[in-house]
């Protein structure tokens, strides 16, 4: 047999000798590792108090955008859905009435949307799908819970702090990520 | 004449009692605490922090362990012998914590004029009680496993026994050796020996070296923790056993090993010998109950040294397999026991007509 790595050893199969049979000198050597082993690094992380820090492109739980007016980017065009593979994202579309320009951007919105936290898998095709820029995928993920209700996502959990009311929490919620880019 | 009398039984009565008491509450916060250790040093060994939300560094952890196991559900196996399913852990808490009675923790203290002597039983048999009580501890697994009525507590409870009864004989030819030397079985003069002279181990480094293995394997530690075995066994002999019952057991185990190490410091490491240190003057400087302190304390940092060897060997070192066990306890120990016996008596021999060296 052809050797991959060149690293194989056979196996050492002699009878062992009688320093080698009172396993002192092994017995040492393993005390010694473990002792060397109390004095390192240790490499835990204090998880509440320390952070492990995520990597640029952690796709977390979904938030849809506002525009620098506050007002909601999304068009209830169905793209997201459709580009969802585990069909997590389920949306119900309504027409802007006449006064609600400072609520929604275009003249049609979502009047229901709700993503199953179960069944996603946080691809971020929703994201990629969007022409609007209206959904993207945070920095956070989605909290424990007792119940699977909890786990669908309605748009007063989805969407993100207006800038224009609450701007602290929007700045928050935006993360280390650029809002508004296109 | 009569009043006298009674009044000098008193105090004679209140000093012992006040003594166990305190003996037995150092004991068992000291095995409390060795829990906790434990858990540390396992932790520190493989790069972890261990328990550290309970109170400042987890220090509350072991009063929270405690709390757990009392408030968990307390569970008699139907088909168990009741008694002796009780008998069992009482039996294995009671035999590691009557050791105690005959190991002297330090000097004399003064106490309002009253000389108090810091060793509850000054008997001259005292390393033989030791023995004693030590090999009724196995009674403790042997009973808590056969009344469980469990194969595999039945299984632990052989080996138990079995493992117990092997390692004691070496350990005692062992002393013997020892024993030649001092020529006491008292613990107090074996200390007293050693106070302003060399340490035993270098008398008996083979002895002691003997005797230290011998060690583990009567408290059951890692890597003679056969009876325990949790993936061969699923737990062994406590296995059926749950709430505080379990915990007596696991806190026997505790108590046994800071006895054992308390018994190696006294034989081997001169007790509460305070090391490169002239004992006599220093008791002339700081006064009698400085001293005994002093000499408490000595014992004590020799006993967590041992503690410490005991946890830093069970992390590093897996478990025998049954027949290598009894292998290294026949055919090993034994013979070089009886070597070591032999050596030293023909030494001591030698000495006693008049032989220099």
């Amino acid at each position: 047999m052809q050797a991959l790595t060149n690293r194989a050893k056979p196996v050492d199969r002699k009878p062992m000798t009688v320093v080698e049979k009172l396993y002192m000198w092994s017995i040492a050597k393993g005390m010694l590792i473990t002792l060397k082993h109390l004095f390192k690094k240790k490499a835990t992380i204090s998880y509440p108090e320390e952070k492990r820090p995520f990597s640029p492109v952690f796709r977390g739980l979904h938030i849809l955008n506002r525009d620098e007016d506050g007002r909601e980017r999304c068009t209830a065009c169905g793209l997201c859905a459709l580009a969802c593979p585990a069909e997590a994202i389920t949306m119900e579309a309504a027409e802007r009435l006449p006064g609600e320009e400072n609520k929604y951007r275009e003249e049609k919105y979502a009047a229901k949307y709700e993503i199953n936290m179960l069944r996603c898998i946080f691809c971020g095709l929703c994201e990629e799908a969007c022409p609007k820029d209206a959904i993207y995928l945070s920095e956070t993920f989605a909290p424990s819970n007792y119940q699977r209700k909890g786990f669908i996502y309605g748009k007063e959990d989805l969407l993100i702090p207006s800038p224009k009311e609450n701007p602290g929490e929007y700045a928050k919620a935006i993360g280390n990520r650029k809002a508004n880019s296109n | 004449m009569h009043s006298a009398l009674l009044a000098i039984d008193l105090f004679f009565v209140i000093e012992k009692l006040v003594l166990i008491v305190a003996i037995v509450s150092i004991s068992l916060v000291i095995a409390m605490y060795e829990t906790y250790a434990e858990r540390k040093v396992a932790a520190f060994i493989q790069d972890r922090r261990g328990p550290n939300r309970a109170g400042p560094f987890g220090l509350l952890q072991p009063l929270a362990d405690g709390l757990k196991l009392f408030m968990k559900e307390e569970i008699i196996p139907n088909t168990s012998n009741r008694f002796l399913f009780i008998l069992g852990p009482c039996l294995a808490m009671l035999a590691a914590m009557m050791t105690s009675a005959v190991i002297p923790w330090g000097g004399k203290i003064n106490f309002f004029g009253r000389e108090v002597n810091l060793q509850i039983a000054d008997i001259n048999i005292g390393i033989l009680y030791v023995f004693g009580v030590v090999s009724m501890g196995v009674y403790g697994i042997m009973i808590g496993g056969w009344a469980s009525n469990n194969k595999f507590s039945l299984m632990a409870a052989l080996r138990g026994a079995s493992q117990v009864i092997s390692y004691e004989l070496p350990m005692g030819l062992s002393l013997i050796a020892l024993l030649m030397l001092t020529g006491s079985l008292k613990m107090s003069e074996i200390v007293g020996q050693q106070l302003d002279s060399w340490y035993n181990v270098f008398y008996q480094p083979l002895g002691f070296f003997i005797f230290f293995v011998c060690a583990f394997a009567e408290c059951n530690r890692t890597p003679f923790d056969l009876p325990e075995a949790e993936n061969e066994l699923n737990f062994g002999y406590h296995q059926e056993y749950s709430s505080m019952k379990l915990g007596f057991y696991l806190f026997a185990e505790y108590i046994n090993m800071f006895i054992s190490s308390v018994v190696m410091a006294t034989l081997f490491f001169g007790g509460y010998d305070i090391p490169f240190i002239n004992d006599a003057n220093l008791t002339q400087s700081v006064g009698v109950n400085l001293m005994a302190l002093f000499q408490g304390l000595s014992l004590i940092i020799k006993v967590v040294i041992f503690i410490f060897i005991f946890m830093w060997v069970r992390w590093t070192i897996p478990r025998f397999r049954y027949d290598q066990l009894m292998n290294l306890g026949w055919k090993g120990l034994i013979p070089l026991s009886l070597i070591n016996m032999i050596v030293t008596a023909a030494l001591v021999l030698l000495k006693n007509n008049g032989w220099k060296f």
